[in-house]
């Protein structure tokens, strides 16, 4: 079993505006390990780019607040580090690749320039020649011809500007990557080719990859783990096969797989989840989903539930977790 | 890039046209006779028609326009009616010394507005933004000829450090060119300001932190590249105001420029000069930004691209 | 057991209710409400609107023709006291009721000068980017020739040709301001029009003087509104130029930058002849100034944060 790369603890993050406070982050724990691929399944808003962000400590300026916590990156806390250490791990050690690749790249510089700018920054004993070598190379390898290095992005289409985007991420050949919805504003077409471009790198450099994505079929094509996030927390957790396969789910993640439309069948009305997610400027006691579950209980507005662990697969619900499941056992037995 | 600087060029010569048409036309509205002004007042009622005709002040509009634009292109812009000199001679010699002006005034308001408008932006909402923000708002609430008042009560009255009138020395320069610059220093400071504010916002310069690059390359190699995009456009329309503004500041020190030669014109009906001197200022403000554009299309790669011969291809 | 959820449909009621939870009050309320926030817009506000009462009311506590305009030479160059809050000048004339007339002056050209540009401008900004193509192409290159001089020097032109009156004043800020203004509606016209959000209406069938009126004109208003503060402010400056200069506002009319000229002579012993028409005019013209700023920030709070 390989060892732990990345195991975030316990992570509160806010954003803190004129108007509110935002609580996106109420508790995240995730880890990845050496080669492998999570992916961070929720609706928009659920916090998946936030912790992002959070890893990359680059939440924007005196808004974004990590407030608790801890993220463990090769056995130290990089939260703890000065800024100069985590600018060299960024771009190098963890890389990010964001959702819009039309506005990633900055419109006057050549997309040579920007990539060997990553190369340069890590690499301060390489000259000017290896580092033009290795810029070429990185292009070859997500599929633009070395010759277009001296073009500026506006003359890409938005697929390749996301290879673009790639290579650069990939150029210092990362231990983690992570790529915020890196398809989402692609044509589906693209997408695979994208993906499958990703997933072969992946293996090339052994890169462990956290995928935030809203697609389950991505999922269940690259991921070897997800998560399962919902208003800044994790709320399952556990391999593909866990997720996609095993009985026990969480409400939330059943109510994500059934408003899936089927192909297969004709129906007369989608299925989605009634409701909408919690007020983030709220602080709320209890289950944050309590309000749109269906299968709620009273002690789910009250207590926060645990997490219920079986080998690889969590479930933070208060169905699962023993004392209820026996306590609701009892209360029939006694009841009746 | 060669066809674009000529497209340029060759747009900017119907634009002047059409300026030397519409001052033309307007002047002709002046009242007063020319012939009266030249002769005096005792001359015989023959003598008077004699001259117009010689002028050819009596024929009719468009012909009139069609002789002095074709004279203008030769460099004849008529003789002045007050003193007689050819209109042409006057300007040129006076001319330098309100270029002069202008382009020092110009440049200082970059020198300075640009670096504090940068430092305003990246320090938002300090002591640094707020005091920048402070002294551009004064002196775009003030009258240049105003400022150049107070400074001649302060630093020529009062502490008797600088001369306040004539143009003999660098010394006699000073204090124009100060009050010259105010308003286009606040308004590069501002533009700077505002642009880089929007850069910085930007999701590349997302990118470039997530590479890991210095703060200090961040602000600079990408946010400000990017940010003087705008401001150079502004230097252009700027330079056309300073140049309205040199006017005044010249009155206000009695400097031998244009805008002496053009308010004496105005008040005597000089009519050739009048035209001319607005024609000249006219012609040097569009010539400055056609100027500005192409150095423009230089310095955005996205517009030099699309008018460099060697086009790319885009997949 | 677990409860189940009732998992029927919101009624009707339920959805009402929801929306109107989230009901949005009007445009401009909201506007206002944000505008309030801005201390420096306000206090701009204030001042503007001081300096208005004080100078509209004027005839109320300052006779015209005895205080700024009669001459009185036995009472020159006296220093501010009780009787003349800002002293007199070199012909005896009170300073303080020749700023408040001056005043008047000065926001009546400005006013007047917006009339004039606003509906010229708008006409031609508003023509050109409705019908597009051929008739925008000649607008704006004729635009384009007016712009091509400095607006200074558009305004000498005229005042040149047509004599220095108040009205030739008005009639060449007016007609100088135009091409801007034009530009300006046209740009705001055109970036309207180009929104989703006025696609989608026309698309449900919306007549179109209702989108003109609900949708296109309320939007545009604001960087109008915006430029409209920023050229009166303008307009104050460039008159007080003129004035100064002596192709503007001329004697005996109390301008502030003919207060200025006269004062030039008189700097090295009576220099508070020159440094109060010069506040005032910077009065003025920063408080529009802080209006047009905190409109911008208030119509789009996006540009602050």
């Amino acid at each position: 079993m390989s060892e732990k790369l990345l195991e975030i603890k316990d992570l509160h993050s806010m954003y803190r505006t004129d108007d509110d406070d935002i609580y996106a982050l109420n508790g995240v724990n995730i880890s990845v390990k050496k080669g492998e691929t999570l992916g961070l399944v929720g609706e928009t808003g659920a916090g998946k780019t936030t912790t992002a962000l959070s890893i990359m400590r680059l939440l924007p300026d005196k808004v974004g607040i990590i407030t608790q916590g801890e993220i463990i990156f090769k056995g130290k806390n990089i939260l703890n580090v000065d800024e100069k250490e985590m600018r060299s791990i960024r771009g190098n050690d963890i890389s990010m690749i964001f959702q819009d690749p039309m506005t990633s790249l900055n419109p006057i510089h050549t997309v040579g320039k920007q990539i060997g700018e990553v190369i340069r920054l890590h690499n301060p004993q390489l000259d000017n020649d290896d580092i033009e070598l290795k810029v070429d190379e990185m292009m070859e390898m997500v599929g633009i011809p070395a010759e277009r290095k001296i073009e500026y992005p506006h003359q890409f289409s938005g697929g390749m500007k996301q290879r673009i985007v790639i290579a650069i991420a990939l150029a210092c050949s990362p231990k983690l990557l992570l790529a915020d919805e890196p398809t989402t504003a692609l044509d589906v077409t693209i997408q695979i080719q994208v993906l499958q471009m990703m997933s072969d790198l992946k293996e090339k450099f052994d890169t462990s990859m956290i995928l935030i994505t809203h697609d389950l079929g991505v999922v269940a094509q690259i991921c070897d783990s997800v998560a399962i996030m919902y208003a800044g927390e994790i709320i399952e957790i556990g391999t593909v096969e866990d997720i996609f396969e095993a009985k026990e789910h969480h409400p939330y993640t059943i109510g994500l797989f059934g408003s899936i439309p089927d192909m297969t069948k004709k129906t007369k009305r989608l299925n989605p989840i009634d409701g909408l997610m919690p007020d983030p400027t709220e602080i709320i006691s209890g289950c944050r989903f309590a309000d749109r579950c269906p299968k709620r209980m009273e002690i789910c507005e009250k207590v926060s539930p645990e997490n219920y662990i079986n080998n690889t697969h969590q479930i933070k619900c208060h169905l699962f977790t023993g004392k209820i499941k026996d306590d609701a056992a009892n209360e029939i037995i006694g009841g009746n | 890039m060669l066809k674009y600087i000529i497209k340029r060029i060759l747009w900017i010569i119907p634009v002047i046209l059409g300026v030397s048409f519409f001052i033309f036309f307007i002047m002709d509205f002046t009242p007063g006779d020319p012939a009266i002004m030249i002769l005096g007042e005792g001359a015989k009622p023959e003598e008077y028609e004699a001259l117009r005709n010689e002028m050819g002040l009596n024929d009719n509009f468009f012909v009139r326009y069609i002789r002095y634009v074709s004279n203008a292109l030769k460099g004849d812009f008529g003789r002045s009616y007050r003193t007689n000199i050819p209109v042409f001679e006057e300007i040129t010699s006076r001319l330098p010394y309100t270029l002069n002006l202008a382009v020092t005034s110009t440049i200082i308001a970059i020198i300075i507005g640009l670096p504090l408008g940068v430092l305003s932006a990246v320090k938002q909402y300090t002591a640094i933004d707020n005091i920048s923000l402070g002294i551009s708002l004064i002196l775009t609430s003030m009258p240049a000829f105003w400022f150049a008042l107070m400074c001649i009560l302060l630093f020529s009255l009062k502490l008797e450090w600088l001369p306040s009138l004539g143009a003999d020395s660098w010394k006699h320069f000073i204090l124009p060119a100060a009050a010259a610059c105010t308003n286009t220093l606040a308004s590069t400071l501002r533009m700077t300001r505002s642009t880089m504010l929007e850069e910085i916002r930007q999701d590349y310069i997302r990118t470039a932190r997530a590479k890991g690059a210095k703060e200090k390359t961040v602000i600079f190699g990408h946010a400000l590249r990017n940010a003087l995009l705008p401001v150079v456009t502004v230097i252009g329309v700027n330079f056309g105001l300073a140049l309205g503004g040199t006017i005044v500041i010249e009155q206000v020190f009695a400097l031998p420029g244009l805008g002496q030669l053009m308010i004496n014109a105005v008040r005597s009906k000089d009519v050739p000069m009048v035209i001319a001197s607005i024609l000249f200022s006219a012609i040097i403000a569009s010539l400055v930004n056609l100027l500005v554009d192409i150095v423009y299309v230089y310095i955005d790669p996205r517009l030099k691209s699309e008018y460099s011969t060697v086009k790319a291809k885009k997949v | 057991m677990t409860e189940v959820k009732n998992n029927k449909l919101d009624t009707k009621e339920d959805v009402l209710k929801k929306a109107h939870q989230f009901k949005k009050k009007s445009q401009a309320k909201t506007v206002w409400i944000r505008y309030k926030r801005n201390k420096l817009g306000m206090f701009g506000l204030i001042v503007f609107c001081l300096m208005a009462v004080a100078v509209l009311s004027a005839n109320g506590y300052l006779d015209y023709e005895e205080q700024a305009i009669a001459q009185n030479l036995s009472e020159r160059f006296m220093s501010p006291s009780a009787e003349h809050v800002f002293g007199t000048d070199q012909y005896g004339r009170d300073v303080f009721a020749r700023i408040i007339y001056g005043g008047r002056i000065s926001m009546f050209v400005g006013m007047a000068t917006i009339l004039i540009s606003l509906s010229a401008g708008a006409l031609i900004g508003a023509s050109a980017a409705y019908y597009g193509g051929k008739i925008d192409n000649i607008l704006m290159r004729i635009m384009d020739v007016f712009l091509a001089i400095p607006n200074m020097l558009m305004a000498i032109t005229l005042v040149a040709a047509f004599g220095s009156s108040l009205f030739n004043l008005i009639l060449a800020m007016g007609i100088s301001n135009i091409p801007r203004m034009s530009r300006i509606v046209r740009s705001a016209v055109l970036n309207v029009k180009g929104q989703d959000y006025v696609e989608a209406a026309i698309a449900c069938g919306t007549p179109d003087s209702r989108v003109i009126f609900k949708h296109i004109l309320p939007n545009a208003m604001g960087p109008i509104l915006v430029q409209v503060t920023q050229t009166v402010a303008r307009t104050v400056i460039t008159v007080s130029s003129l004035s100064f200069i002596g192709l503007g506002i001329s004697e005996p009319t109390p301008e502030w930058g003919a207060m200025l000229s006269e004062a030039k002579s008189q700097l090295r012993y009576y220099p508070y002849l020159a440094i109060v028409p010069g506040v005032a005019i910077v009065m003025m013209v920063m408080s529009l100034t802080l209006v047009g700023d905190g409109l911008r920030d208030a119509l789009d709070p996006r540009l602050k944060n």
